[in-house]
């Protein structure tokens, strides 16, 4: 098999899965919705408040509902052997593990960026700033799953894993989080949201050439 | 020549945890030495500072610290990828060995830093671009240590450390941009960090000395660590039951 036939066989693989597997995907979902729906009951109903915290609130709920998903990544994949199998197999893991994080964020991203806008006119954000907060997650929630990848591999079999790999990994989301909230501020308040999705592309960029390396090296020392 | 000087002999455990033994009390002898000049320095030698009073002198602990964080970081990233690319056990250990030192030096130039700030700032904590970075900074030392103590296999143990160590420091100019640049375009700096325009050289004597104490403190504290690392490590290997019975 070709590498992006690999590749391909792999996404519908995933897919399937999480189809028969709806729940899982539902309840990353509307773990994003109610957290994001927390914070005016924490801080008050002020609208002028609310419009200023939205974009920060929506991107930290989406940082909390990408890390919670991570375990799902590799896990269950361990469990029954797939993942030895998916080792042993002659395509580079750089490929499959590629394959994997992009069905991880189709999966637990996608959605929550679908979401996010009926979460932004809840705060009352503006229609420019709606648009932004979409492109921004759009750019964003792909890191969050390649990076995040990082982690799972790393935590892959240990007990209290979960609680473990937000340890590793909110730490190096935060650029994400600065940039992605960064730019939703910048449009609400005028100041452009250029600059920030621009660093955000940059990110993607460096994170997607550089983690699929560092999975493939985490998965190796997790598996042997 | 080869035969006489063998690079790779303290990369054994056993020849190491003499030498390191040999080492540690030099390294603690300069700490304390360094330490009591350097407070000498900066408690009795440096003039009061005309706008902070006598508040700045905690500078002589919260800068050094601050330093020595960060350095610690790098060194153990360092150790870690020489880790993973020679495979030397010894590597491993040193970098398990420094973290606990850079976490602790990162929670005193945290604590120190606020009880500099109150007086100063008239707050605890602002989310000043460096405070921000060095508690991130302080996470990232966490996640080292929670991810090394939840394995339970040594060798897993080592690599997943080194690799998250990696990605870590990959991540910490990122890191420290990202943080910066949000805390400019977010709110104007309501405090400023700069000093009074020229520090007076005797301040930053005393300055650089009590980061030669912190310096050979770290090393001092590492190679004892590293040496307990070794022990335990080593407790089924003859030369450990060996050395025991003659010290019994």
């Amino acid at each position: 098999m070709s590498t992006s036939q690999t590749v391909i066989v792999l996404l519908r693989r995933e897919l399937l899965l999480a189809m028969r597997r709806r729940g899982d995907v539902l309840t990353v979902l509307f773990f994003f919705v109610i957290v994001a729906s927390l914070f005016p009951l924490g801080v008050g109903p002020d609208p002028k408040l609310l419009r200023l915290m939205g974009g920060g609130v929506v991107w930290v709920s989406a940082l909390l509902a990408a890390m919670l998903s991570l375990g799902r990544m590799f896990a269950s994949d361990h469990a029954d052997g797939t993942l030895e199998q998916l080792v042993l197999t002659p395509t580079p893991p750089v490929v499959w593990i590629t394959g994997k994080i992009l069905a991880h964020w189709l999966v637990s991203g996608v959605p929550l960026i679908l979401v996010a806008p009926v979460l932004g006119v809840q705060f009352g954000l503006s229609g420019e700033a709606l648009g932004v907060l979409v492109f921004s997650l759009l750019l964003g929630t792909p890191v969050l799953s390649l990076i995040g990848a990082i982690g799972a591999a790393l935590t892959l079999g240990l007990r209290g894993g979960g609680v473990l790999v937000s340890l590793l990994v909110l730490p190096l989301y935060i650029p994400v989080l600065i940039f992605g909230a960064g730019a939703v501020d910048g449009a609400m308040s005028g100041l452009g949201a250029e600059a920030h999705l621009s660093l955000l592309g940059g990110i993607l960029i460096l994170a997607f050439m550089l983690t699929p390396w560092a999975v493939s090296a985490a998965l190796r020392i997790s598996i042997e | 020549m080869i035969n006489r000087f063998n690079k790779y002999r303290y990369a054994s455990p056993a020849t190491f945890y003499h030498f390191a033994g040999r080492l540690i009390p030099w390294f603690y002898g300069a700490a304390a030495l360094f330490c009591v000049a350097g407070l000498y320095i900066g408690l009795f030698l440096a003039p009061t500072d005309f706008q902070q009073s006598e508040a700045y002198r905690i500078i002589f602990i919260h800068v050094p610290a601050a330093w020595m964080s960060m350095f610690i970081y790098v060194v153990m990233a360092c150790w870690a990828a020489l880790g993973l690319a020679f495979n030397t056990r010894m590597s491993f250990m040193m970098a398990s060995a420094l973290a606990p030192t850079g976490a602790m030096l990162t929670f005193v130039s945290l604590w120190t830093g606020a009880l500099w700030g109150k007086p100063t700032w008239g707050a605890w904590w602002v989310w000043d671009a460096r405070l921000t970075s060095e508690l991130i900074l302080f996470f990232l030392y966490l996640g080292f240590m929670a991810l090394q103590s939840a394995i339970d296999d040594p060798r897993r143990a080592d690599r997943a450390g080194a690799l998250i160590a990696l990605v870590g420091v990959v991540n910490v100019p990122i890191i420290y941009f990202s943080v910066r640049w949000w805390n400019t375009l977010h709110q104007g700096a309501s405090v400023s960090m700069t000093k009074a325009p020229s520090m007076a050289s005797i301040m930053l004597v005393g300055m650089l000395v009590m980061a030669l104490a912190a310096w050979m403190y770290t090393i001092a504290a590492a190679l004892s660590r590293a040496r307990c690392i070794i022990l335990e490590r080593e407790r089924n290997a003859q030369w450990v039951a060996q050395m025991l019975e003659a010290d019994a």
